[in-house]
């Protein structure tokens, strides 16, 4: 159960989407939002879910929540059929979609508070206990009694994911949480769900556009696009599947035609003394770097790794 | 019992959110006042006129005006309550927020509508019945056991109507964009709660049927009552009347919710 605590098999989901085509008729089109996911993940891990607009990363959250039925396949978070049971699931799982709120808009965030403190039904003690280690590492201290509307986008967030965790969820879903917020907002909220991951063993499924929320806090990343998983495994692993390109950046002595002849390596780009060669990620530096300085009056030189927004871009191209 | 500590949180938050407003809140006395005023003046026309009009003296009629304007805004008769609030979030997908959360929607919203209307028959019932009174010669009751019967019988109007309007609402998972069917619920809910003209007034089989309709229980019934038309049993028959449609459209709420979260899409990324 703990290895499983969410098991997707086949997961499909397909809207049916009716189009104008002429002054009357509609066509109806089928749209296969997710088609035929699979993948589990185990009690306490932080996964990133990451995937371009549209690929139907937020339709695999609705269906995991329940509130949306999936057209196929079968689902299961702790044991539970989601869409089944979602009133019982809902009291086990917490949701923070970034660009909406589930606090109360014209009033104090307390009184939203109050009200999830009902809604979960959370004994009093530790209500208190979770929402005072909220406000401290949320630095949300002084806003309590500020009307929701007032907020900054930041402090709602903040707000946001202190509501989504009063009931010691064991699963925690976040749709882009750091969307729209600056850099001092971000590192808040990171360095709030690694520790949470850490201390409480929540476990985590994160969407974002942001891969450096993926890079500070999930060891585990899935690709999805069109539908379709495209790659689950170490962030790392990314580059190899991703047929990624590190790039070797030598200064020479002066201004030189670009570098021909060095094995395993092609030069990209040429400005003046500096030369840019690219070569695979998975090869040493080494050899290509004896190579130039026995050929090529060296001066300096530095590697540069490959840019992981670089390697997921050209995963979404191949497809 | 917990469960109803949610329900009733929500309808004190609710309470409290209207509560906020406080010049809108005047704006809205200010309006049902004048509104009242020219109703007044017109039915004042009307009934010397025709004296007996509808089975009221014209201290009554002029009564049925001051109330149906404490109850206009408690039963959002025109609109205003929970409707359009519902249907943008329909539209946006923030029902997405409203779903995943271990509560009924029927019964939040419902539960929202409530602490709205109580909010607003106290903050914008009273004032412009007190205009009223002073302005013209009403045939307010005395006993506080008039008054008990009149507020029960608002909250079933209120309850009945919420149903109405939740059925209105929900069609937004279907059309998206509700403005039409809200002109349309509003037009219906003005003219049958009896709001312009008590329902009364209309002769014949006409008469009959807007009587029956679930719009006369909203307005019309809890008028009748606090007007003490309905007497010793035949009370009784006034709340079993707004209660059965309370009920049956309820349930048509339930039913048309269920299609809805089962069927529909929920909209945006």
């Amino acid at each position: 159960m703990d290895e499983d605590f969410i098991v997707l098999e086949g997961l499909e989901k397909v809207f049916q989407v009716r189009r104008r085509a002429g002054r009357l008729r509609r066509e109806r089109r089928e749209v296969r939002a997710v088609d035929g996911i699979s993948f589990t993940v185990r009690r306490g891990e932080m996964v990133g879910y990451i995937g371009p607009n549209g690929a139907g990363k937020s339709t695999t959250i609705k269906m995991l929540t329940g509130i949306l039925t999936p057209s196929g396949g079968r689902l299961r978070v702790a044991g539970v059929d989601p869409s089944r049971e979602r009133t019982r699931l809902a009291r086990r799982i917490g949701v923070v979609f970034g660009q909406r709120t589930t606090l109360w808009w014209d009033l104090p965030l307390r009184d939203s508070y109050a009200l999830m403190r009902r809604m979960y039904r959370i004994p009093e003690a530790r209500f208190r206990e979770n929402l005072e280690r909220c406000v401290e590492l949320l630095d949300l201290g002084g806003l309590l009694e500020v009307p929701v509307r007032q907020l900054s986008l930041g402090q709602r967030m903040r707000g946001d994911i202190t509501a989504a965790l009063l009931h010691d969820p064991d699963v925690l879903y976040l749709d882009e949480p750091t969307i729209g917020l600056d850099v001092v907002s971000k590192a808040t909220v990171r360095r709030f769900l690694s520790g949470l991951n850490a201390t409480e063993g929540t476990t985590v499924l994160l969407t974002t556009h942001d891969l450096t929320d993926i890079e500070q806090l999930c060891k585990r990343v899935m690709v999805i696009d069109e539908g379709r998983l495209m790659y689950d495994g170490e962030l790392s692993g990314l580059h190899e599947v991703g047929e990624s390109e590190r790039t070797l950046v030598v200064d020479l002595e002066r201004e030189l035609p670009p570098i021909e002849g060095v094995d395993g390596a092609r030069t990209v780009r040429t400005d003046g003394p500096r030369q840019w060669l690219a070569f695979p990620a998975s090869a040493s530096a080494a050899p290509i770097v004896s190579q130039i300085a026995d050929g090529w009056p060296l001066v300096d030189l530095s590697v540069r790794e490959p840019d992981i927004e670089d390697v997921i871009a050209r995963m979404y191209g191949a497809s | 019992m917990r469960l109803r500590g949610v329900y009733f949180a929500v309808a004190a938050g609710s309470f409290r959110r209207y509560a906020t407003y406080r010049i809108a809140t005047a704006a809205g006395v200010f309006t049902n006042t004048v509104f009242g005023i020219i109703l007044a003046y017109t039915f004042t026309a009307l009934w010397s006129e025709r004296p007996h009009l509808g089975g009221y003296d014209q201290s009554q009629a002029l009564t049925f005006v001051w109330t149906g304007q404490a109850i206009l805004a408690a039963a959002a008769l025109i609109g205003g309550g929970f409707q359009e609030e519902l249907q943008e979030r329909i539209r946006t997908g923030d029902v997405a927020v409203d779903l995943y959360r271990p509560v009924d929607l029927q019964m939040w919203w419902l539960s929202a509508d409530l602490g709205r209307a109580a909010f607003h028959l106290l903050g914008r019932g009273i004032a412009p019945v007190v205009v009223g009174s002073f302005l013209f010669e009403l045939a307010l009751p005395v006993s506080p056991l008039a008054w008990l019967a009149f507020l029960v019988s608002v909250t079933l109007g209120v309850v009945t109507g919420f149903a109405l309007r939740y059925l209105f609402a929900l069609s937004a998972f279907w059309l998206l964009d509700g403005a039409g069917l809200n002109m349309l619920s509003t037009l219906l809910s003005m003219f049958f709660s009896g709001m312009l003209l008590p329902l009364t007034v209309f002769p014949g089989a006409f008469g009959e049927v807007v009587r029956a309709l679930p719009w006369a229980a909203t307005m019309q019934v809890p008028a009748d009552v606090l007007l003490g038309q309905y007497e010793g049993a035949r009370l009784s028959e006034a709340y079993t009347f707004q209660a059965v449609w309370a009920v049956v459209l309820m349930a048509a709420g339930r039913a048309l919710q269920s299609l809805a979260t089962r069927k529909v899409v929920v909209q945006g990324g």
